[in-house]
């Protein structure tokens, strides 16, 4: 199947700005999609609200687009109910980390079969460009005009201590390892997280002299490196790409069928 | 005694109710006084090889069943006011997105953390507009066990049927009164399933696009049709759209399939109002004390009748307003500060008729609050 017959395309054009990295991310999930063989009735992709949420809306898949911060939570509703299904939940670092923040920790102790996607600009876009909890700290945002002095959330440290049994990290410019990672993601039983490092040009690179896509995604070039690399013992301040965690533990609905064999043995 | 005689609470025959009516999924989180629903359905459930889940607060129990009941699932969640207040948003996608779940909220008394363990019947409004933007709701109620089942079974039916959100609005006094409950045998009361498009694989459906009888039939996530879900203004196909023809038609439509079914949902007993000069509307645990004053001051002669609601949303007006025709004063007997007292003093032709008994300090309105303001009412002094 053709990665344009994943797309529908009756909703086109998208919302997202000139240079925006998100249709990069949306390019490299329909390629992995494509590889993995999948049938499109298979596939439920659950979203919440802001930018990166209406990526649901243009794709032919089963697609739920809900309230800000909630999607993991609705799609633990269609996961456990229907465990066949194969679940995507792309967020923004806001939706998944501030308001979701909750639901995003708890999915991952219950380590239940979901690919979250956080499509982390470090800002909130669709509102107009305050600082996210991915902003770290001296980021100038709309809400942060003397810039910020809050300190950031790294989703690796954070996705491998809440129990998530699959953790990874690329950018907008790797976008072949954006593609395999996102495939390992899928094919992975148990919570997955892949955090994709991806340019807002209209606020963030705005606001903060970052420039326009092109100089935004250089600096991802720049200022990245594979994990374990000898560069990131050279340079701490490098950004690790690659997998951080990859383990079989017991997978939430699997563990569940349990219960009910436990509960009907009992009858 | 018969397997199917219990002696339980009203928060275990509601659970009954749920899964007689086909409960395959339920999220949940511990909250007095409704935890024993969860409780129960924690091992009722796998039993019946359904699905409980407790999540990781109220907002993800509510969309977690909103994705479940997409599965094609009979879904409910159970909370309790602190608890109904963190579902509203949720709830309104459920409103908006069309998708049939059931709400149940024991009440306590608010607001706040307010009075867990103790009675109250303060979120009649809080369900009626607790979730933000114009829209309609259905909630029903009951004040005994075997009612609570009916009303179960009921909430389900109408869940489907008009694809909505159902609230059962119980109390504390219900919730965890002990009383026996009889379980009726399967197909003695009707159930309504979920309704499937008859449309087959790749021939584009339309999940907006209500038949002629204004039903909208599903198509499960999972199946052959692929369709777009969203708490966003949304067309025929469920894409997002801001076009006001749109918007308006949609406005309606979520209004209109409620409102102008309120009577096909009207639930409601009556007790002696043939002849009633005095008519006393309650509901919930409150109307218990109001039967009791009903059947006691009967056996004295007085001419006392009960209008008990069942369903409070959407308001019955035109049913209260027949009822009460000829009554000389209206009593309206809840413990709150005259939610539904508003609502009877806007459905009859003489609000000026209409009092309040009520109670607010977080114990059951007894038969003597009641017969006290009767003895007000008639002029005859507390």
């Amino acid at each position: 199947m053709a990665v344009k017959d994943f797309i529908r395309e009756r909703f086109f054009p998208h919302i997202w700005c000139a240079g925006c990295g998100h249709g990069i991310v949306l390019n490299s999930l329909l390629r992995a999609v494509e590889s993995l063989g999948m049938s499109k009735n298979e596939i439920v992709m659950v979203s919440g609200i802001g930018c990166s949420s209406r990526i649901s809306g243009y794709l032919d898949f089963h697609t739920l687009h809900t309230i800000h911060g909630r999607a993991l939570a609705f799609a633990t509703g269609v996961k456990l109910s229907r465990p066949e299904l194969n679940l995507i939940v792309p967020m923004g670092d806001g939706d998944a980390l501030a308001i979701g923040g909750n639901h995003f920790i708890h999915a991952a102790r219950r380590n239940i079969d979901i690919t979250a996607i956080v499509m982390n600009n470090r800002i909130y876009g669709m509102t107009g460009g305050q600082f996210s909890p991915l902003s770290g700290c001296g980021i100038m945002a709309t809400t942060a005009p003397y810039a910020t002095v809050d300190q950031g959330f790294d989703v690796v440290e954070l996705s491998r201590a809440a129990g998530a049994t699959f953790v990874a990290r690329s950018t907008t410019y790797h976008v072949q390892q954006l593609t395999k990672l996102l495939r390992e993601a899928i094919l992975h039983e148990g919570f997955s997280v892949v955090e994709v490092l991806t340019q807002c040009p209209t606020y963030f690179g705005r606001r903060n002299k970052q420039g326009g896509a092109v100089e935004m995604m250089n600096w991802f070039k720049d200022h990245t490196t594979p994990v374990g690399s000898k560069a990131k013992a050279e340079n701490p301040d490098l950004i690790e790409r690659g997998i951080f965690v990859q383990k079989d533990l017991p997978e939430y609905c699997k563990a569940y069928d349990q219960v009910i064999e436990r509960a009907q043995k009992g009858k | 005694m018969k397997s199917n005689v219990k002696f339980v609470q009203g928060n275990e025959a509601c659970v009954e109710g749920a899964i007689y009516a086909g409960l395959k999924f339920f999220a949940g989180y511990p909250i007095t006084p409704s935890t024993e629903i969860a409780e129960a359905l924690s091992a009722r459930l796998p039993q019946v090889g359904g699905k409980f889940i407790q999540m990781e607060d109220e907002i993800a129990s509510m969309c977690a069943i909103i994705g479940a009941s997409l599965t094609g699932h009979k879904v409910m969640t159970a909370t309790s006011g602190p608890g109904f207040s963190l579902k509203q948003e949720a709830l309104g996608y459920a409103v908006m997105a069309e998708i049939p779940c059931v709400v149940v909220n024991v009440q306590r008394g608010g607001p706040s953390t307010g009075n867990p363990t103790h009675v109250a019947q303060g979120d009649v409004m809080q369900a009626r507009w607790g979730t933000h933007g114009d829209h309609a709701i259905v909630a029903m109620t009951a004040s005994n066990h075997q009612d609570v089942f009916a009303v179960t079974v009921e909430a389900f039916n109408i869940a489907e049927t008009y694809r909505t959100p159902v609230v059962l609005l119980f109390d504390e006094v219900v919730g965890h009164m002990r009383e026996k409950l009889v379980i009726p045998a399967p197909g003695e009361i009707p159930l309504v399933e979920r309704l499937h498009t008859s449309v087959p694989g790749g021939v584009d459906y339309h999940p907006y696009l209500p038949r002629e009888d204004g039903r909208l039939p599903m198509s499960d996530f999972g199946g052959v049709h692929r369709y777009n879900v969203t708490g966003l203004f949304h067309d025929m196909w469920g894409f997002p759209s801001d076009n006001p023809g749109v918007v308006h038609g949609l406005l309606r439509h979520l209004v209109d399939k409620i409102e102008n079914n309120t009577y096909q949902m009207a639930r409601y007993k009556e007790f002696c109002l043939e002849d009633a000069d005095t008519v006393l509307v309650s509901y919930g645990s409150s109307a218990r004390s109001a039967l009791h004053v009903v059947r006691n001051r009967r056996a004295r002669g007085e001419r006392l009748g009960l209008l008990e609601l069942q369903t409070l949303w959407p308001f019955p007006a035109a049913i209260v307003r027949e009822k009460c025709a000829r009554a000389r004063s209206v009593v309206v007997v809840e413990m709150n500060t005259g939610q539904i007292m508003r609502e009877v003093k806007a459905a009859v032709s003489d609000p000026e008729r209409v009092f309040l008994a009520n109670r607010i300090d977080g114990t059951l309105i007894t038969p003597t609050d009641i017969r006290n303001i009767l003895r007000l009412i008639q002029g005859r002094g507390v």
